[in-house]
């Protein structure tokens, strides 16, 4: 008879990495189906040729590194990486964009810092903001929603455009791109013109874009989701949204014909996807639970300060990339109490 | 943590407080619970470790050839903290020598090995104390040390020890443990349920002996037999007026000291600190029904109840065990396995260690033996790299940050391990259980404190070295100044011999004995100091 030895506890283990991460995926799913509703193929074409390419790149870095591949590959972090990086990113990137993107966010930002739980930088997000520089066009050539297009791409024409950048025939980039809520926004406020007059335009929905304002709320969605199985806790959402709105609110009732509405601010952009799905990347984040809601505080804060005033539309890579270098501070600043200790820090 | 009173609808209890995380797991107390205690049939041989407790091992008394007879002292104890052992039945001394015991070390320990008569003579036994409360306090701790009574909840520290608080600590509360949070376990809860009255006399001696107000029963609310027990035991008794049997929410790991005290009276232990510091001592309910034996019956601790359960063991049961009962000798008569168990272990499945040789002896403060399928502990797999979700310090009772301590743990960076309070941490094992990584976390902060303490006496070895080698240095310097002083004062003597008598021999004379006086000094300010640490050490240990 064999017994085997091991340290206590001797009960089954409740959670596992990999179903963590099938959980975040599944929240990604009505987000992910939204986008592919509002903007086409594209947005599932991109999905799959980064999921590709981070397994395979990942793989390669392990074997180089002698590690099992298996275990790796399987705790699903790599795909979750390359999911967040897809639905990021315009849905017609050419997809030698997506590759540099995939070996920059997992062979740089997280191999090389030694693999899953070593990498101080969310790599979805090195990855974005990389590229973003070094490519402003085409990482910031989005399409318009359907019902705004004036040509829906087909599978086919969105395949043939992300792979070979061919358009279809009669159609130039004019005709098929569009500008994002976020930068039509902040285009026409840098021109004076009143939120009143800004918001005549078909470009507007309820509270935010047209199309984009649903995204967030199918984000919004698989958040709660996430909530729901306690994959995450409510700190770092919480806190990124409230102080994103909490801003937002201020300004727009100080000058409501300058600034947009909170809800335009939380229904734009990258707000609900970030607060759910990036800010909330365990690996990077604080992990004390008062640090989180310092660390997702700033980041909304970040976010409001840069649209606003800043050189970019939106902001929520830049943010979170910053307080990632500040969690481990964060971190050491906010231990709890720890039992019998007096209440002053020790 | 806010320090909200948790206001449960019990009309006739006071408010419970809580402490941060613990988890729930699958209680599995069914498997043995309906099982009445059983006494197990006397083995053939009885192996009696010399160290069933924390500090130092008893001096055995006895040789090799004696006849011992039941409840005969056959160990004595050696020094403040130490328990004596007594024979668990009668028969002839067969050996002492190492002997495989239940430890988590899994190491051999000197035993003394009794081939029983079957007789099951008893020796005469000290008088019933029955008249304890006119008694001296100091005889009648003699008593409960004579029975080599130790915590009995799993942390074997002695209890005579702990029922003898400095003059400076007043003790307001005694609390008596009956939580048994750890799942699987029930021997405790059979205790109350069959021997309530029992467990209320040792209450009652423990807090006429610590002058406390009150005493307070905790209880997990899974075991509502237990506590209906208890309360009719005690509404039967003249004790209800400073008696209090609490029912408390289950919730791993309650049971544990620390949290105990904190549910019942919202008061924590202080960090290094032990409970006597706030006016508080904690025992056992198996450790009170031991102390009414020894004081009532004149009886020292030679048997236990134990949980012999899992779903590998054909017939769970709870057995009454004479101390020194090989292990295997429980398993057979519980049927044998039903199925190969994937792993046997001395204690509960959060906190128990892993048996590795089946003929080692039940001891005084192992609970049960828990021998588990591979369905119910199957492999955790290979660790995965921590991903600092967080829900290990969700789940921490010392509200520790678990992540932090197993990274720095895993550097070896000791300083920062401590700066998150590694001591701090019970090993209730709570983070493992949660890690979805799978990380063994409490095999890490296990090897730190080791790592730490084996430092720490060595610091203090080296330091006690020098400090010696620098009074022998001073002793030498001395003498020599001396004998240079004397000479001079000779060749002086010789110049003048009219003006000197013979005074400074005389003084020079005194110096060596009073240098003797010094060393001896010094010698015993070492030996106290290392007797501190051994102390220390063995308070920090974990329990239960
Ligand atoms: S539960 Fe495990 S993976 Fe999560 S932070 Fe704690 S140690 Fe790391
Ligand atoms: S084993 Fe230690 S660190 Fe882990 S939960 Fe228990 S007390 Fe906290």
């Amino acid at each position: 008879m064999s017994i085997s030895i091991a340290s206590s506890p001797h009960v089954a283990r409740v959670n596992r990495v990999d179903r963590v991460m099938l959980q975040v995926l599944a929240g990604l799913a009505p987000g992910v189906l939204a986008l592919t509703v509002f903007f086409g193929w594209g947005v599932l074409i991109n999905i799959a040729l980064a999921v590709v390419f981070a397994v395979l790149i990942e793989t390669a870095f392990l074997l180089a590194r002698r590690r099992p591949v298996l275990p790796a590959i399987g705790d699903l972090s790599a795909v979750v990486t390359a999911v967040l990086f897809a639905i990021s990113v315009p849905p017609a990137l050419p997809w030698w964009l997506t590759l540099l993107g995939m070996l920059f966010a997992i062979a740089l930002v997280k191999q090389l810092y030694g693999g899953l739980g070593y990498n101080p930088f969310n790599p979805a997000m090195a990855a974005y903001v990389f590229l973003l520089v070094s490519w402003p066009v085409p990482m910031t050539t989005w399409l318009p929603p359907a019902m705004l297009a004036e040509h829906a791409l087909s599978f086919g024409e969105s395949l043939q455009l992300i792979v070979s950048g061919a358009l279809p025939t009669g159609l130039d980039w004019d005709a098929i791109s569009a500008a994002t809520p976020l930068d039509a926004m902040r285009t026409q406020l840098d021109e004076h013109l009143s939120i009143e007059v800004i918001r005549q335009s078909p470009l507007w929905g309820l509270v935010g874009g047209r199309g984009w304002e649903w995204v967030g709320v199918a984000f919004l969605l698989g958040g709660l989701y996430l909530l729901w199985r306690r994959t995450i806790t409510w700190h770092i959402p919480l806190a990124m949204l409230a102080s994103l709105g909490a801003l937002a609110t201020l300004f727009w009732a100080i000058d409501p014909q300058s600034h947009p509405s909170p809800f335009f601010h939380l229904f734009s952009g990258a707000a609900m996807l970030g607060a759910f799905f990036i800010a909330t990347d365990p690996v990077t984040a604080s992990t004390t639970r008062r640090g989180q809601l310092i660390y997702g505080a700033i980041i909304g804060a970040t976010v409001f300060v840069i649209r606003t005033w800043g050189g970019y539309p939106d902001a929520v890579a830049f943010a979170v990339l910053l307080m990632n270098i500040a969690a481990p501070t964060i971190d050491y600043y906010t231990q709890p109490r720890a039992f019998g200790h007096s209440r002053g820090r020790t | 943590m806010p320090s909200l009173p948790l206001a449960l609808a019990r009309a006739q209890d006071e408010p419970l407080w809580t402490f941060h995380g613990g988890i729930h797991v699958p209680d599995e107390k069914a498997l043995s619970n309906a099982e009445p205690i059983e006494p197990l049939p006397l083995p053939a041989r009885l192996v009696i470790p010399l160290q069933q407790h924390i500090g130092a091992p008893a001096r055995p008394l006895v040789a090799v050839g004696d006849r011992v007879l039941k409840g005969q002292l056959i160990g004595a104890p050696e020094g403040y903290v130490s328990a004596p052992v007594h024979a668990s039945s009668s028969g002839r001394v067969a050996a002492i020598e190492e002997h495989p015991v239940a430890h988590p070390s899994n190491l051999s320990a000197p035993c003394i090995i009794i081939e029983t008569d079957g007789e099951d003579t008893w020796a005469k036994l000290p008088e019933p104390l029955t008249h304890y409360a006119q008694l001296d306090p100091a005889e009648l701790r003699e008593r409960i040390r004579w029975a080599g009574i130790v915590g009995m909840g799993g942390a074997s520290f002695p209890a005579s020890v702990k029922l003898s608080p400095g003059a400076d600590q007043r003790i307001r509360t005694l609390i008596i443990n009956g939580a048994e949070c750890e799942p699987y376990i029930s021997c405790d809860d059979r205790l109350m349920r069959e021997r309530a009255g029992r467990i209320l006399e040792g209450v009652r001696i423990m807090r006429h002996l610590l002058g406390a107000e009150r005493a307070i029963v905790g209880i997990e609310d899974n075991k509502p037999e237990a506590i209906e027990a208890m309360r009719l035991a005690l509404a039967d008794s003249d004790m209800d007026p400073w008696t209090r049997i609490q029912a408390i929410p289950t919730l791993y790991p309650s049971g544990g000291e620390k949290q105990l005290i904190r549910i019942l009276t919202g008061a924590e232990v202080p960090t290094r600190g032990i409970p006597a510091q706030i006016g508080i001592v904690c025992h056992n309910v198996g450790t009170a029904a031991a102390v009414a034996d020894a004081v009532l019956d004149g009886r020292p601790l030679i048997a236990r109840l134990v949980t012999v359960t899992g779903r590998a063991i054909a017939h769970p049961r709870n057995l009454e065990v004479p101390i020194g009962t090989p292990a295997e000798a429980l398993i057979n008569h519980c049927g044998g396995y039903r199925e190969p168990p994937r792993k046997l272990l001395c204690g509960g499945p959060m906190m128990g260690f892993t048996l590795e040789h089946i003929e080692a002896p039940i001891t005084k403060a192992l609970n049960c033996l828990l021998a588990l399928t591979p369905a119910e502990t199957p492999d955790p797999g290979a660790a995965r790299a921590c991903i600092r979700c967080g829900r290990c310090a969700d789940v921490c009772p010392a509200n520790l940050l678990p992540q932090q301590l197993y990274w720095y743990s895993r550097s070896r960076d000791f300083d920062r391990v401590q700066d998150y309070n590694l001591f701090d941490c019970i090993e209730c094992g709570c983070c493992a259980q949660v890690c979805p990584s799978h990380i063994p976390l409490v095999q890490y902060y296990r090897f730190a404190k080791q790592t730490i303490w084996a430092r720490e006496r060595e610091k203090r070895q080296s330091e006690l070295a020098r400090q010696r080698h620098a009074a022998k240095q001073e002793r030498l310097e001395r003498a020599e100044r001396e004998r240079q002083a004397r000479l001079r004062q000779k060749q002086a003597a010789v110049a003048k011999p009219a003006a000197n008598g013979a005074a400074p021999d005389a003084a020079g004379g005194a110096d060596p004995r009073q240098a003797a006086i010094a060393a001896a000094r010094e010698r015993a300010a070492a030996r106290k100091q290392a007797q501190a640490t051994t102390t220390a050490t063995a308070e920090e240990a974990p329990k239960e």
